[in-house]
């Protein structure tokens, strides 16, 4: 397989709604990645494209890609609607992959989007809950809250978690989002405001939930020629390990069985989890992306060979589960890791230096593009460039991990049914 | 006429339904048998995995199953209490979702708890089936209640 690097990005800010087309929302996003790399790359270099997007009930258009693969000049080059629930934007980024590294394609753009602000909020709600089984999850009460809530209360009841350190993660987000001018919400929390604040789905309180949002992202791959052309300063991303994990719809079929040991481990140490795992306590799609992913790039200690993660807090809960599916910490022990420190900013790994969903939002097919684009400011250097606002007084520097040479971009959907992980490292 | 919403940029109105004749296929036994007040499950004729909600085709091995009673009492092993939900189910909050173990069963069964203070349910709760007598042929013609 060929080097796949990344060379540039952009998002537009995901807002509440964005009453520009979703194609003219597509070519925003693109363009931001475009201007970034100051006129070195002309359009007409771009292979082909990935399009990514979740939902075709949220605005009852099919063939959107069509629509957008279209407006952006882009036809009639290849292209290729990819879609996967929540993952659906990490699940672009390997289709992106697939094309350079196979050697089909020199120059891939991978664009994401959603708008969901067509509908109300619980409408949208009904709709992402039609991604669960409709014969026999969705009828029975289908909210996707609901679902990762019951997730989270057989974590706290087997390994005594507690809705604090839920809290304690939504605080994080919120806080480092505040140095993010593409953040939604800048707004300080306590932690005791969020649990005291408006339950949804016990125990997943409001600001513990993502926003439904409206958005874009896009991201531009290419082989290494192309990228040491586009950015002669190597200020550019290669992407060194990927993996994807998938598991069953009904949360309820998931085994009960043993720990997949990541790359390294010795599987012993996972012996009071026999019989246990992943049950519905756990993503096991998680585990086995991150293994995938580890065993490719050569990680075989996450909290030393891994500088920053930016993770799918779609929910506070799923961040914590997704610590020890990543190997961060030990099964069960998610809430001490935060509790210790681990994953804020200048912890053993800081995890979503840029907050994240629940700071940024969540328009399902940009979201998981979103975290390729701030993994690349990250790993450029460059998130005081792009995220600061002085006229908002937002300093992005104070979210720059410093001089990172490996982060992780996590995606995923829905109760962990695809999971998507990718490794960006510094050129050599 | 086409309701206006704003003019600047133009947002409008517009509609979608549609009805679909939905078949249950190879699964129907479970929704008919709820109405005869029975809960069905599936055990694999090859590794003896057993399946709530029931499949035709093992999921551990692919082998074909076998139909059987399901046992109607058995424990909450998660569950959450829902004050806010997909608009469908909007008019029902609060109500608890909960995932029941069953014995002899090796997956969870994702179930409304009825009757029950919203306080009062727990991880371990022993809980026992009920019943629609006027079934919807859905999975709420069952849920359970405290044993």
């Amino acid at each position: 397989m060929r080097k796949v690097c990344v060379v540039s990005g952009g998002i537009t800010k995901f807002v509440k709604a964005n009453l520009l087309t979703h194609e003219a929302m597509v070519k925003d996003a693109f363009d931001y990645a475009m201007n970034d790399l100051d006129g070195r790359l002309d359009l007409q270099d771009i292979q082909s494209t990935i399009c990514t997007y979740f939902s075709d009930h949220f605005n009852a258009q099919l063939l959107f890609d069509s629509l957008t693969q279209d407006y952006l000049a882009m036809c009639p080059r290849p292209s290729m609607r990819i879609e996967g629930g929540g993952a659906t934007g990490g699940l672009g980024i390997r289709a992106g992959y697939m094309d350079i590294a196979s050697g089909l394609s020199e120059l891939c753009l991978v664009y994401g989007f959603e708008k969901m602000s067509e509908v109300n909020t619980a409408k949208g709600n009904e709709f992402i809950a039609l991604a669960s089984d409709t014969d026999f999850d969705y009828p029975v009460g289908g909210f996707y809250s609901g679902y990762y809530a019951t997730m989270a209360m057989r974590h706290m009841s087997e390994f005594g978690t507690t809705p604090e350190q839920l809290a304690r993660i939504a605080v994080k987000n919120y806080e480092n989002a505040f140095h993010n001018r593409w953040a939604q919400k800048h707004q300080h929390w306590t932690v005791e405001e969020v649990l005291n604040a408006r339950m949804i789905s016990t125990p997943l309180t409001l600001p513990m939930v993502c926003v439904m949002s409206d958005g874009a992202a896009s991201l531009i791959l290419c082989t290494e020629e192309w990228a040491k052309k586009l950015r002669p300063k190597g200020d550019y991303a290669v992407i060194t390990g990927l993996g994807c994990g998938t598991d069953t719809m009904r949360l309820g079929d998931r085994p009960r069985g043993d720990v997949i040991p990541l790359p390294g481990e010795d599987p012993a140490k996972y012996d009071q989890f026999k019989g246990q795992w992943p049950g519905v306590h756990s993503f096991r799609a998680a585990r086995e992306a991150a293994r995938q992913a580890y065993a490719m790039a050569g990680i075989t200690d996450p909290l030393q060979q891994i500088d920053f993660v930016e993770v799918h807090d779609a929910y506070a809960s799923s961040e914590l589960q997704t610590y020890e599916d990543m190997g961060f910490c030990l099964y069960g022990e998610g809430g001490k890791w935060i509790d210790e420190g681990g994953p804020y900013i200048g912890g053993q790994v800081p995890v979503n230096p840029s907050g994240g969903l629940i700071a940024c939002g969540h328009p399902v097919g940009a979201t998981g593009i979103m975290q390729g684009v701030f993994a690349l400011w990250q790993m450029q250097g460059a998130m005081a460039k792009h995220c600061s606002d002085p006229s908002e007084g937002i300093d992005g520097s104070k979210i720059q991990i410093e001089n990172p040479q490996r982060g992780i971009i996590h995606s995923h959907a829905g109760t962990g049914t695809y999971i998507a992980v990718h490794v960006f490292e510094k050129p050599e | 006429m086409t309701h206006v919403y704003n003019t600047d940029p133009l947002q409008v109105h517009r509609h979608y339904e549609i009805d679909y004749i939905h078949s249950y296929g190879e699964v129907s036994e479970f929704f008919i048998a709820l109405k005869k007040k029975k809960l069905m499950a599936t055990r694999c004729l090859s590794c003896g995995a057993t399946w709530l909600p029931p499949r035709r085709d093992c999921g551990k091995c692919g082998a074909k199953t076998e139909w059987f009673e399901a046992p109607l009492q058995g424990k909450v092993h998660t569950f959450s209490v829902l004050h806010f939900a997909a608009e469908a189910f909007l008019p029902e909050v609060p109500f608890i979702l909960a995932y029941i173990e069953l014995p002899g069963i090796d997956t969870l069964f994702l179930t409304k708890i009825k009757n029950c203070g919203l306080e009062d349910v727990y991880v371990g709760m022993p809980v026992k089936a009920k019943f629609r007598r006027l079934v919807d042929w859905t999975p709420n013609d069952i849920w359970f209640e405290p044993a």
